[in-house]
């Protein structure tokens, strides 16, 4: 049985409330174990706790019950908080409010530079960061001259010349046009599959929930919810109850199997539908 | 349009003064500065000015650009020489009711605006030919030494790194609020003082809320990235003096000595 | 009270090099008590397109009219437009600045020179049509306030102006699947009961086929097509090519009769599908 990357351990976390009085309770009783390589995805509406419970993979915030361990390391050993956010890094909904640097070079440099890595090095990763996402020919580029699928491209990039073995991305699409949208979920995707780093997306959008290995669902604080993206898509009631939609072509599936159809559960794409529903060509 | 608003006068280019390390620019403003109020005569003016004239031809800097950067300054400079000419006591040259022209005070606003006139120039050159984030890697490595003695050198580069940084995105916010709030029938241009000082809260309300919120996103991520502070830091590019930086910075001090001691 | 645009043309820094057209001979007319949609990507002049209708930006050349008066002309009341025609913009949000509920969404009302117990008036029903209880907030900061009630409030800031027609550019940006639904709501219901022309700004597809009944779409500056959601998701090919999509249904129900099936593609909602498909295909059986 191999270790998990990241465990979390009956984590429990409160809010603590301005002005005195009883916190608001972000978390309860979270149990998850993260593997290597997996792209996960957590879904929930908005006050789920799954923005929380992303600040805790990084040591951003510290379990108020319960232990979080990444790599082996405790996130509330206040020694380790810096080795921890060398191995997980993190990439925010609003492109604009991470990048500190005057250029996207400089900009990407910038983790690295954190981390006391000699100069040479660090310009070899920033032209291999740059790559990966496909925004080398920007380098030279001003932050306010980039499109925003850009920018968030340019914040993986400045993450992953970390070299980090886990990228937490909180909503990062939010605030994105579709192809925005669709830049960024086609570079973490890749991303994941060739430079193997494990991916824990949090969103509520429904379609980008789709190529995850494995789906958590939130409400309350809890993981309510918990599979492929299958088996999770076709809890289309459930869903439906916490306040989270579901693609078109599921809806549809669902609909048609409850008035007899044999369509399995958790049909996801147009592709799937068509197959299932027209004669073998 | 107010998103092509380029910061400073800086103009690219790749000349041989625009290659030089920021370092050695500064450091000739400098020693520039000082020469110019140890010069004593008309000869040493015009000795220094050869010597900006040639910095400016180096640069290929077309002359309007450069003389652009007087303009603003041209009422100091006119006051300077009225101020002088009319303040002297000395040998009259005429007399208007009261006001008295002295031959010294001819002399010696000539020669006070001519040394504000070569000292705009010349810092422009500073200007002109490095980019802000260029003089902000420069100052930095140049006050380096001095955390010795409580300089925060780090941390000034970075407040003025973040601030370069936004400036666009604070100018195009700008934009968008006060869009929205003309929308709502704000009008930020009729009305006295007062009422147009009244006009812009809709506007800097927001501009300020809105810049509070992105230092602390800022702040979060920057952590998020290991940031904590300049221990231990290392740069992307370290600034290093070339040859050519080590015989610029001979030519102006020999220069400087010179001119300084004899003229 | 209609808008109309004459062959206008219009391009950011005109007379420099960088010169570039948003707007390339733009004519239009937008109906009183239309729902349009206006969609194409980013880029193709939607937000240049719609800063004209309130005159925040003026053409080049050509003619914008609304509710009969001409904003080319120097002298034209642009306080009176604004009024009329209520903006809101991404992220609304952002522009809160009042110290209280009140001071703020009355900020529409007072620039139009109302009396006070009118403002009041106006701001309380405009907080009562996004969902909000105006004893509640009115003396409290908007900046205390959730996201969502702060997005509202915001949207309440310019509907307590009484426009006849509402602008609105992706007011469900940034906000989850719930969020989305309650602020579409509240959209149809200012259409259907208040009568309001409404001019929805969106990336969205499926949010057209709901709501809308016309969908303008803009490419490069220009008008690429124009007509009832139907007829333009029948333009699939062209929509592609510029990068645009049909809603997922839609495009299920044209893939589905390229495979043979004899479906009806005029198909907006989920719904209208299962319909149809069990009416080509019978209860419960599979080719």
């Amino acid at each position: 049985m191999r270790e998990p990357l990241i465990r979390f351990t009956d984590v429990n976390f409160i809010y603590a409330k301005a002005h005195g009085g009883e916190g608001l309770a972000a978390l309860k009783d979270v149990n998850l174990d993260i593997f290597e390589g997996e792209f996960v995805a957590v879904l929930g509406h908005n006050g789920s706790g799954k923005s929380t419970l992303a600040k805790h993979v990084n040591a951003l915030l510290t379990p108020t019950s319960g232990q979080v361990i990444v790599d082996g390391l405790d996130t509330v050993d206040q020694e380790k908080v810096w080795e921890i956010r060398q191995k997980v890094g993190m990439v925010f909904q609003n492109p604009d409010n991470q990048l500190v640097a005057t250029t996207v070079e400089e900009d990407v440099a910038f983790g690295p530079e954190n981390l006391g890595v000699p100069s040479l090095e660090i310009q070899s990763r920033v032209t291999s960061s740059l790559e990966a996402v496909g925004m080398l020919s920007y380098r030279l580029h001003s932050p306010h001259q980039l499109s925003g699928g850009q920018k968030q491209r340019v914040a993986i990039a400045g993450v992953i010349s970390m070299l980090p073995k886990c990228i937490v991305l909180d909503e990062p699409t939010a605030m994105l046009d579709p192809n925005g949208r669709s830049e960024v979920m086609s570079t973490i995707h890749s991303l994941n599959r060739e430079k193997g780093i494990t991916v824990l997306h949090i969103t509520h959008h429904m379609d980008e929930v789709i190529g995850a290995d494995r789906v958590i669902v939130m409400d309350e604080g809890r993981i309510v919810l918990q599979g492929t993206p299958r088996e999770v898509f076709s809890q289309v009631e459930l869903l439906r109850s916490l306040h989270l939609d579901v693609p078109q072509v599921t809806d549809l599936a669902e609909r048609l199997r409850k008035r007899g159809f044999e369509i399995p559960q958790g049909t996801l794409t147009v592709n799937e539908m068509v197959m299932l529903l027209c004669p073998s060509d | 349009m107010l998103r092509s608003v380029t910061i400073g006068q800086h103009i690219p280019g790749d000349s041989l003064i625009h290659r030089l390390d920021p370092r050695t620019k500064i450091l000739s403003s400098i020693v520039l500065i000082v020469l110019l109020f140890v010069v004593k005569g008309f000869i040493g003016y015009g000795l220094v000015a050869l010597g900006i004239a040639l910095v400016v031809r180096a640069s290929n800097i077309p002359l309007r650009f450069v003389l652009r950067g007087v303009r603003p300054l041209m009422v100091i400079l006119v006051f300077t020489l009225t101020l002088h000419l009319f303040m002297t006591d000395g040998r009259i040259i005429f007399q208007i009711w009261f006001l008295k022209v002295t031959w010294e005070g001819l002399i010696r606003g000539l020669m006070m605006g001519t040394r504000l006139l070569l000292l705009i120039i010349g810092t422009s050159m500073l200007t002109l030919t490095t980019s802000p984030m260029q003089l902000t890697d420069g100052i930095e490595t140049l006050l380096r030494p001095g955390k010795k003695i409580g300089i925060p050198a780090h941390e000034l580069a970075m407040m003025m790194t973040i601030a370069l940084r936004f400036i666009p995105t604070l100018l195009e916010e700008t934009e968008k609020i006060m869009k929205a709030q003309m929308a709502r029938g704000a009008d930020f241009q009729s009305g006295g003082i007062t009422q147009r000082a009244k006009s812009l809260i809709p506007l800097l309300v927001p501009l300020f809320v809105n810049a509070f919120r992105r230092a602390d996103d800022l702040a979060i991520a920057m952590e998020a990235r290991g940031y904590r502070g300049g221990e231990g830091r290392t740069k992307l590019r370290e600034l290093k003096f070339q040859r050519s930086d080590m015989m610029a910075l001979g030519f102006v001090l020999a220069f400087a000595l010179v001119v300084g001691a004899f003229f | 009270m209609s808008i109309r645009l004459e062959n206008v043309f219009f391009s950011y820094l005109e007379g420099t090099p960088t010169n570039q057209a948003a707007l390339r001979n733009v004519s239009l007319e937008i109906e009183d008590g239309e729902f349009v949609g206006l969609i194409g990507p980013t880029g193709s002049g939607k937000s240049t397109l719609i800063q004209h209708f309130n005159g925040l930006l003026k053409p080049d050349s050509g003619k914008v009219f609304v509710d009969g008066v001409d904003l080319t002309l120097k002298d034209t009341q642009l306080r009176l437009i604004r009024q009329k025609v209520g903006m809101v913009f991404q992220y609304p949000e952002h522009q809160l600045f009042g110290e209280t509920v009140l001071e703020d969404v009355g900020f529409g009302p007072r620039n139009g020179g109302l009396s006070e117990e009118e403002i009041v008036k106006r701001v309380r029903e405009a907080l009562a049509y996004v969902g909000l209880d105006y004893e509640v907030l009115k003396d409290q900061s908007p900046f205390e306030l959730s996201g969502g009630q702060k997005r509202r409030v915001a949207i309440a800031g310019v509907l307590a102006m009484r426009p006849s027609v509402l602008v609105l550019d992706e007011p469900t940006a940034g906000l989850d699947p719930a969020g989305r639904e309650e602020i579409l709501a509240e959209i149809k219901q200012l259409h259907d009961e208040g009568g309001i022309t409404v001019v929805l700004v969106t990336h969205s597809m499926e949010d057209v086929a709901r709501f809308a009944d016309r969908l303008i779409v803009m490419e490069q500056g220009t008008i690429a097509l124009d007509g009832t959601p139907l007829e333009v998701f029948g333009q699939a090919g062209r929509l592609k090519d510029m990068g645009l999509g049909v809603p997922e249904i839609t495009e299920l129900m044209y893939e589905l009769k390229a495979h043979g099936l004899d479906v009806d593609t005029e198909i907006l909602t989920v719904a209208e599908a299962e319909a149809e498909i069990i009416r080509v295909m019978g209860w419960g059986c599979q080719k």
